[in-house]
């Protein structure tokens, strides 16, 4: 973290106060305050529409806020900028899987495990470390044969690992995941699973979307669910979603 | 285990397979470019003869830098940059001005101010004030993408041909400048067509190499990460902005030392030879060589000179049409070559 950044004492990994982001005349998020609790999965529910991407992207600096402010690992930021992401130590995944299409499953991995400076950049060559990181990271998602292949010739679900991985690989406190289980197979869904929860055995923040309630039953320590833009509840799992309004809401039963 | 990082060592799965067959046939193609335009280049010497290789060598070397340059920024960073040739009349106005001699110029009926540098002292100065405009524009340009960002270089290639054509008092204006020294180390000049071609070629080769240690550092990988989603790769701590910036001033400082060895070489600049059209060319050469590999950009910088040259030698073709016959030929390659071969003759990646 920066010198001379305001910082707090946190028990939180991320609180948003106030936040809002509005498209046109669309307020995708209308005045925000959540807690994320560090360590743990929390997981974000939601209609569509109700501005859980969003929120992922605000956190993640990909769009500017537009009021209120956020604190991560307690630092108070008024603007998240997303290339300093690692050093609030946070990384993410994209809903529409963004990999780096006409470049290697290999690359894809490696080009976050590298230098960030411009010149110690241009002076790196791969290190062996890092080509055993990069290794470790594939064959915990299962790509290690797929590695020469580029990324854009993978399957669906390959591009979603690889997508992971390269958030593993950026070693991170807070994982930000945007619907990982969306159009998995079933043992794929397992294998991910499997790697979130071994992140919050290693004490790691990790917030998810899903439209799984299953998963989300299963997984998730603390939930939050959002409807359009606003928050309904959040809280403990079993609590939220025995909430009348949180029923009648989102579950539509 | 070494992780392959070059677009040739792909390994197949499964030999027998259809998808193999497609693959060693496009191998195939790979391998017939490379002969054809080897070949070429040998048949011509042994037809023309030395001399005429020598000459067409060196207009080689020239191409050769301005496309591998322009690869940098075009095959591996993603901007498509028709602007280039600024970069290159920067360079080759910045050397012809700077070893502007006296004795020649109050000849001429318009003056110009008179230097009188040697050439290795005008030519780093070219390099530099390539890079510091680079500098300034691109901090402009990187508030752009796509097909926005293609117009505003257009703008850049237009304005610069302007400032070469109407600053007069610098420039000379259509008139240009002639008599450009060329280039010396104390006593020796290097006058004859093969020292300078060496000369050239081993420019180009320094040029190759750095470009080659980019484009295999992390550096290089960055930029083809921001060709592919700048915004995502952002998300994962870098700069892209300063990324961007550093590989297009790198890139324009390349062009000007190709400017640079240009004014040296024809020991004469006027505007005609940094027109919006030239940048057009360079960028359809990086294409037909492809997108994101040096080897593609000399091998289409070399395949562009064959052509032009060969051309002069068509006999039914006169000899001021070669100019215009070359960009008709030039279009219908490239368009042949987008529609069969998109990634080019050599190439792995897709506009």
């Amino acid at each position: 973290m920066r010198p001379g950044r305001e910082m707090i004492d946190d028990p939180f990994a991320i609180q948003t106060d106030d936040i809002s982001k509005h498209f046109g005349a669309v307020k995708a998020v209308r005045r925000l305050s959540i807690s994320i609790p560090k360590r743990g999965l929390t997981s974000i529910v939601g209609p569509n529409g109700s501005g859980k991407s969003t929120l992922v992207n605000l956190l993640s600096g990909v769009l500017p806020l537009d009021g209120g402010m956020v604190v991560i690992e307690g630092a108070i930021l008024k603007a998240v900028k997303a290339h300093e992401n690692p050093a609030h130590g946070l990384t993410r995944t994209f809903q529409e899987v963004r990999l780096f299409d006409q470049v290697s499953v290999w690359d894809n991995i490696m080009v976050v495990l590298t230098k960030r400076g411009l010149f110690s950049a241009l002076l790196e060559r791969v290190k062996p470390a890092q080509r055993d990181r990069a290794r470790r990271i594939l064959e915990t998602v299962g790509l290690w044969d797929k590695r020469d292949a580029l990324a854009e010739n993978l399957s669906y679900g390959q591009r979603k690992l690889l997508e992971i991985g390269r958030a593993m690989a950026m070693e991170a406190n807070i994982y930000l995941f945007d619907e990982p289980f969306a159009g998995l197979f079933p043992e794929m869904v397992v294998k991910v699973k499997e790697i979130m929860n071994h992140m919050r055995e290693q004490g790691d923040t990790i917030v998810f979307i899903s439209h799984n309630m299953d998963i989300v039953r299963e997984l998730s320590d603390h939930l939050i669910v959002l409807d359009s833009g606003s928050l309904l509840a959040e809280g403990e799992v079993d609590e939220v979603l025995s909430e009348p309004k949180v029923i009648k809401a989102y579950l539509g039963v | 285990m070494q992780p392959p990082a070059d677009s040739q060592t792909r390994s197949a799965p499964n030999s027998r397979s259809p998808k193999a067959l497609l693959a060693a046939a496009k191998t195939n193609v790979e391998l017939w470019a490379n002969l054809l335009i080897i070949g070429w280049a040998l048949g011509f010497m042994l037809w023309k003869g030395v001399g005429f290789a020598i000459a067409i060598g060196t207009v080689f070397a020239i191409w050769a830098i301005l496309t591998v340059s322009l690869n940098l920024v075009v095959g591996y960073t993603g901007l498509l940059s028709v602007g280039h040739v600024g970069f290159f009349g920067i360079g080759a106005y910045t050397v012809a001005i700077l070893t502007s001699r006296a004795e020649y110029e109050q000849l001429r009926t318009e003056a110009i101010p008179t230097f009188g540098w040697p050439f290795f002292a005008a030519l780093p100065v070219g390099v530099l004030l390539a890079g510091v405009i680079a500098v300034a524009v691109g901090v402009v340009f990187n508030r752009f993408r796509d097909d926005i960002y293609v117009l505003v270089s257009f703008g850049f290639a237009i304005i610069s041909f302007n400032v070469f054509l109407n600053w007069r008092g610098l420039t000379r204006g259509a008139f240009g400048i002639h008599e450009i020294p060329r280039p010396a180390v104390g006593g020796w000049v290097l006058d004859g067509e093969l020292e300078f071609l060496v000369f050239a070629l081993a420019i180009l080769g320094v040029i190759v190499l750095l470009s080659w240690l980019i484009v295999t550092s992390s550096f290089g990988r960055v930029l083809t990460a921001i060709r592919e989603d700048e915004q995502a790769i952002a998300v994962f701590g870098y700069q892209t902005t300063h990324y961007k910036l550093a590989v297009w001033t790198i890139s324009a400082m390349m062009a000007g030392l190709a400017g640079g060895l240009f004014a040296g070489w024809t020991s004469f600049v006027d505007p005609n030879s940094f027109i919006l059209l030239e940048s057009m060319l360079l960028v359809a050469i990086v294409i037909l060589g492809g997108l994101a590999t040096i080897w593609g950009s000399l091998l289409g910088a070399m395949a562009f000179v064959l052509l032009e040259e060969g051309m002069r030698f068509l006999p039914f073709l006169p000899a001021i049409h070669v100019g215009q016959a070359r960009l008709v030929v030039l279009g219908i390659l490239l368009v042949l070559l987008m529609v069969f071969r998109p990634q080019g003759l050599v190439g792995r990646y897709k506009l």
